[in-house]
């Protein structure tokens, strides 16, 4: 159907525009018809985007690509060769766009996808852990000796604040009516998933906005949990803390690992360029962001219902958490090693 | 060629244009979706204003949403464009010009925090005006480009005219020339016109308007008008 083209394949600088090519007007008569089938088309598919295109739509598309390789080599014009193109656009849209992911793709990451991805950063993540629990045990340990310590990371206002809430007759032995709980739940989303996700994207700053942000955290967890020490009111504050402490410090390591990755790409790419290893790094490191959002969401709540309960007795709340920790751990440790690891 | 126009092949083997978009327009869409974001805020803000406590929980998981995925969810569901790229005429794309998924939505908009460091998109903007396709830190680490849509441009057309063989072979660059030339001839003024057609008189032999002429006459004959 498409006439010959003469010397086309000889690339010669003068034989192309020989007499046998069909003249733009004869060309735009001949195929008028496909493309405003393809127009219609994809007005249908990009109007409705769940449906499904025309039996057509597919071999419509391919040769109007013919059509804007031969108007291109044909030297048309510009005008027809703006109109193929945006159409040839449109369709690769169309054609190529990404379904999102079934149910059973996010059950399978949950299951294994993520622990895998985890342990394949194992030396990033330790690094993450190092930068966020010494600090955190460092301010544990140096807070009780000299309370003042406390005062050089958090504002005095801030530190009274945390430590009345678990004295004997805080906030937090009272127990607190549902609508509290639910306000702490979006606070816990809004605020921990927000420092999770900066942890992580400062990460691309080679590396230095994560490094911070870890050790800030650290600081800042580790003086709260010092000055609590020192006032004598572990008792209420350790059952509150260790059950979604599980997933919300082993999250806040895992943002940190993410982060760094990204910032390694910067610094080292190794054998690619650095705007491959950093593509390479986030896709990388957005998948661990998916487990992360998961776990902290995991936190919100169990920071939000269980840990404040008044109902469940202190040590059931210890023995839970401690269960929960090694959850945690033999998660990330042996989840999705059976097959094909 | 522009040097904001970047060529993408397809796997049907034709290229197709993609025109990178600069950081001022993708400022202004993110001015508009700003605004947009603030009222709903406050939208948000009285309707859960009037549950209580509890509705300040929701408030708050609302602008977690709002905050991290108000982007994500235009681009991956409404044709890769937030409301303020709509009004700007903006489209992010992978960087091998098919439509952006959600993992390279959610990697660049997450980076976004790190491009609005020191303060009002520093690093963003520096990254944009260092890199040749104008990427943000978010753009290179997701592998996405912000392009312009293309236009609805009105066609030119060659004004028809009796067809005139040229004296000499034409290689296609020079074809392209005739051709452009005739094309825009309408959008010019009588003197620009025949001083462009002076550089071609080599071929044409001729000066003055009888130039412009001659070149008018070379491109009826290249499109076949003979």
């Amino acid at each position: 159907m498409e006439p010959r083209v003469s010397g086309a394949s000889s690339g010669s600088r003068t034989g192309s525009w020989g007499a046998a090519n069909v003249s733009r007007e004869i060309f735009e008569k001949n195929h008028e018809l496909q493309w405003r089938a393809l127009e219609a088309s994809l007005e249908r598919l990009e109007k409705d985007r769940g449906g499904d295109a025309a039996a057509d739509f597919p071999e419509l598309y391919r040769q109007v690509c013919h059509h804007l390789a031969l108007a291109r080599h044909r030297r048309y014009g510009a005008d027809l060769e703006l109109r193929l193109n945006r159409l040839v656009l449109r369709g690769h849209q169309q054609l190529y766009r990404s379904h999102t992911g079934d149910l059973a793709a996010v059950l399978r990451f949950a299951t294994s996808g993520f622990p895998r991805l985890v342990r394949s950063e194992a030396k990033l993540v330790l690094l993450s852990l190092l930068l966020f629990a010494g600090p955190l045990i460092g301010m544990l340990i140096a807070v009780p000796w000299r309370p003042e310590l406390a005062l050089s990371v958090l504002p005095p206002d801030n530190v009274e604040e945390m430590g009345r809430q678990y004295a004997p007759d805080g906030s937090l032995e009272a127990g607190r009516p549902l609508d509290s709980d639910l306000l702490m739940f979006g606070f816990y989303i809004y605020n921990n998933i927000g420092i999770a996700f900066r942890t992580f994207a400062s990460g691309i700053l080679a590396g230095l906005g994560s490094i911070f942000f870890l050790v800030y955290n650290g600081l800042a967890i580790g003086a709260v949990a010092g000055h609590i020490r020192h006032m004598g009111y572990g008792d209420n504050f350790y059952p509150f803390a260790i059950g979604h402490g599980a997933f919300e410090l082993t999250a806040i390591v895992l943002a940190g690992a993410a982060g760094l990755r990204l910032g390694l790409a910067v610094l080292a790419p190794g054998r690619l360029s650095r705007g491959q290893a950093l593509v390479a790094a986030g896709r990388r490191a957005t998948g661990m962001v998916y487990g992360i959002a998961g776990m902290l969401t995991i936190a919100a709540f169990l920071e939000a219902f269980w840990s404040p309960s008044a109902v469940v007795p202190a040590p059931v709340k210890l023995i839970v958490g401690g269960i929960l920790w090694l959850y945690v751990l033999f998660y990330f440790l042996f989840a999705g090693r059976s097959h094909g690891s | 060629m522009l040097d904001t126009y970047r060529p993408v092949e397809t796997p049907e083997g034709v290229e197709i244009g993609l025109r990178m978009a600069g950081p001022v327009p993708r400022l202004f869409a993110a001015a508009i979706d700003l605004a947009i974001r603030m009222g709903l805020y406050v939208v948000l803000g009285i309707a859960t204003g009037l549950l209580g406590k509890g509705g300040v929980g929701l408030l708050l998981f609302g602008m977690f949403l709002l905050e991290w995925f108000y982007p994500v969810w235009f681009e991956v569901r409404r044709g890769g464009a937030t409301p303020g790229k709509k009004r700007m005429g903006l489209l992010v794309l992978h960087r091998d010009g098919t439509p952006v998924g959600v993992m390279a939505s959610i990697a660049r908009n997450l980076l976004r925090f790190a491009d609005f460091l020191p303060f009002a998109y520093g690093f963003g903007i520096a990254s944009m005006l260092i890199d040749r396709d104008f990427r943000r830190l978010g753009d290179l680490a997701a592998g996405t480009v912000v392009v312009h849509r293309e236009p609805e441009m009105a066609g030119f057309r060659v004004p028809a005219g009796p067809p005139v063989r040229p004296a000499a072979t034409l290689d296609l660059d020079e074809q392209r020339a005739i051709l452009d030339f005739a094309e825009r001839l309408g959008t010019w003024s009588e003197a620009r016109s025949v001083e462009l057609a002076g550089l071609a008189s080599p071929l044409t032999g001729v000066h003055g308007t009888e130039g412009v002429r001659s070149l008018l006459g070379i491109a009826n004959w290249l499109l076949g008008r003979r």
